[in-house]
């Protein structure tokens, strides 16, 4: 569980968070929209801990991200999930290889873990894109790439930001259906979106909480979407 | 244990954490080059510093065991406080050999100044006496400088400290200077190592950006880096040292050309002092390496 206490991020002088509250129960699906530079990405990093509160707490299974250690936030990354925006890979290894990443980096035997990792490769459509290098795929490719490096652990939280930006409609319902699929499995789901359209799309698929960043705040919406 | 099991480590590695940091061409070879060229350069600081301190233990040691002493006297009475020294000399405790250097060696001695056809049995040059002491015993020179005082007044003592001590320091200094040009090639070769590693690290900033989004910790970060760099280092060194061996091994004999220059090198078992150098570059390219990433680690989220 996720839970943001009062929370504010100061850079360069200026707030760019303030007073935000939010307890993001196991299982949950949320949007997180507001217009560019709200604050959307900010608040995500604030969650995996990429980002330290200047005010306030951000706990993760109870902790203050500010009171853990470096080794204690990444170990806590590893069960969340992360789609980053600009999705980056390393470029020298195989889409394969950069989807079992996260198993490497936990110091688990990827050839162990070769089934779950061919069944990921095809859950996302790119089995046949295995042995091929990132630079060589379309940005919908690499988004479902990002998405199945970020669920390779089977993290309790996926973190998609803007994942369906850059990307036509027909992919961005793929990945829509992909992050439904792992809510239905249990996961608790965070999309940052200024993408209004996706949200109404998933209406019919998933009973999703839509929060959105203005002023600084965060807020309830739903109303007028 | 520790070392050992950290040796090994580097060594055998972790084909995981090695594969994620892509191969960087021009820092590899800067590292391997600098590694290469100040361990050359070690290898002679470090044969010049056993060559001075060589000499320094030789001559302190050669000079502080004879002394050489002086009669001036009356031609009439010259050849009796001679026999008078040599009394004192024989009881004097301390003392392996006294002996008087003949006329041939005395014009010997003076040849260079005076040229070979001196008539020294004419001339009043003062008696010369040769003293070798034991190397077991210690011997009382201010006791024998009044002894002799006493029985033959014309005898002075020269312990050769007048000229030997400024001798003895110098090759002292050069080996002190010589083992501070080690010390600093260390230091240079830690910043060489220490910049590459960072150009490394900067270069590399978008794979620890993944490494760190995938929850990849500091160490296993660093050890990817600090494995490459340091094999790198030691690789280099090795080059460099078994280079800078051959040539301290091809520098003229002492045998051929007597002189200091000509001695410089290793003895014996003293060859294998250099193979400490690419150990040492290992372990500062290391610690180089490890102190650069986990600082540039630590400035990233």
């Amino acid at each position: 569980m996720i839970e943001l206490d009062k929370v504010a991020y100061s850079y360069g002088g200026g707030e760019l968070l303030s007073d935000i509250s939010l307890t993001v129960q196991p299982g949950s699906f949320h949007f997180l929209t507001g217009p560019s530079g709200a604050g959307k990405t900010t608040f995500l990093k604030l969650m995996y801990g990429d980002l330290l509160a200047t005010a306030g707490q951000v706990r993760l299974s109870g902790v203050d991200t500010r009171t853990m250690s470096r080794d204690q936030i990444a170990l806590a990354r590893r069960k969340i999930g992360v789609v980053p925006q600009n999705s980056q890979f390393l470029d020298h290894l195989s889409v394969a290889d950069n989807v079992a990443l996260p198993l490497q980096v936990a110091g688990r035997d990827a050839t162990e873990a070769q089934a779950d990792l061919e069944q990921l490769l095809s859950w996302v459509g790119l089995s046949s894109h295995r042995d091929a290098f990132p630079p060589e795929l379309s940005g919908g490719e690499r988004q479902r790439v990002a998405l199945a490096r970020a669920v390779m652990m089977s993290p309790d939280v996926i973190l998609a930001d803007e994942p369906t930006g850059n990307i036509d409609w027909e992919m961005s319902q793929r990945i829509l259906k992909l992050l439904v699929e792992l809510n239905k499995m249990g996961k608790t789901v965070m999309i940052a979106t200024h993408d209004l359209t996706m949200i109404r799309a998933s209406k019919a698929q998933v009973q999703a909480r839509v929060l959105r960043i203005a002023n600084r705040r965060l807020q309830l919406a739903g109303a007028d979407l | 244990m520790k070392a050992t099991t950290l040796a090994m480590a580097l060594m055998v590695g972790d084909p995981h954490s090695d594969r994620v940091v892509p191969p960087t061409g021009f820092t590899a070879q800067l590292t391997s080059f600098t590694s290469a060229a100040m361990a050359f350069l070690a290898c002679f600081a470090l044969a010049l510093s056993v060559s001075s301190g060589r000499l320094a233990d030789r001559w302190a040691q050669e000079l502080s065991q004879s002394l050489t002493i002086r009669i001036s006297a009356p031609g009439d009475q010259l050849a009796v406080q001679t026999q008078a020294a040599l009394a004192v000399l024989e009881t004097t405790p301390g003392i392996e050999e006294a002996r008087p250097l003949d006329a041939d060696e005395q014009r010997a001695l003076l040849a260079p100044w005076f040229g070979q056809s001196l008539p020294i049995e004419e001339l009043p040059v003062p008696q010369l006496i040769d003293v070798i002491e034991a190397s077991d015993a210690d011997l009382d020179v201010d006791g024998l400088r009044l002894r002799l005082q006493a029985e033959a007044p014309g005898a002075v003592i020269d312990d050769h400290s007048r000229w030997r001590r400024p001798l003895v320091q110098a090759a002292q200094r050069l080996r002190g200077l010589s083992a501070l040009s080690l010390i600093l090639i260390t230091g240079a070769m830690a910043a060489m190592v220490t910049l590459a590693a960072h150009a490394a690290l900067s270069a590399n900033r978008s794979v620890i950006e993944v490494l760190r989004q995938v929850g990849a910790r500091d160490d296993y970060i660093a050890k990817a880096f600090v494995r490459r760099f340091t094999l790198r280092a030691l690789g280099g060194a090795a080059v460099g040292t078994i280079a800078g061996m051959i040539a301290v091994a091809l520098m003229p004999s002492s045998e051929a050309t007597a002189g200091f220059l000509t001695d410089l090198g290793f003895r014996g078992l003293g060859w294998l002092l250099p193979a400490t150098i690419p150990i040492l570059a290992g372990i500062v390219a290391f610690a180089a390496t490890r102190f650069a990433a986990l600082r540039t680690l630590r400035t990233m989220a």
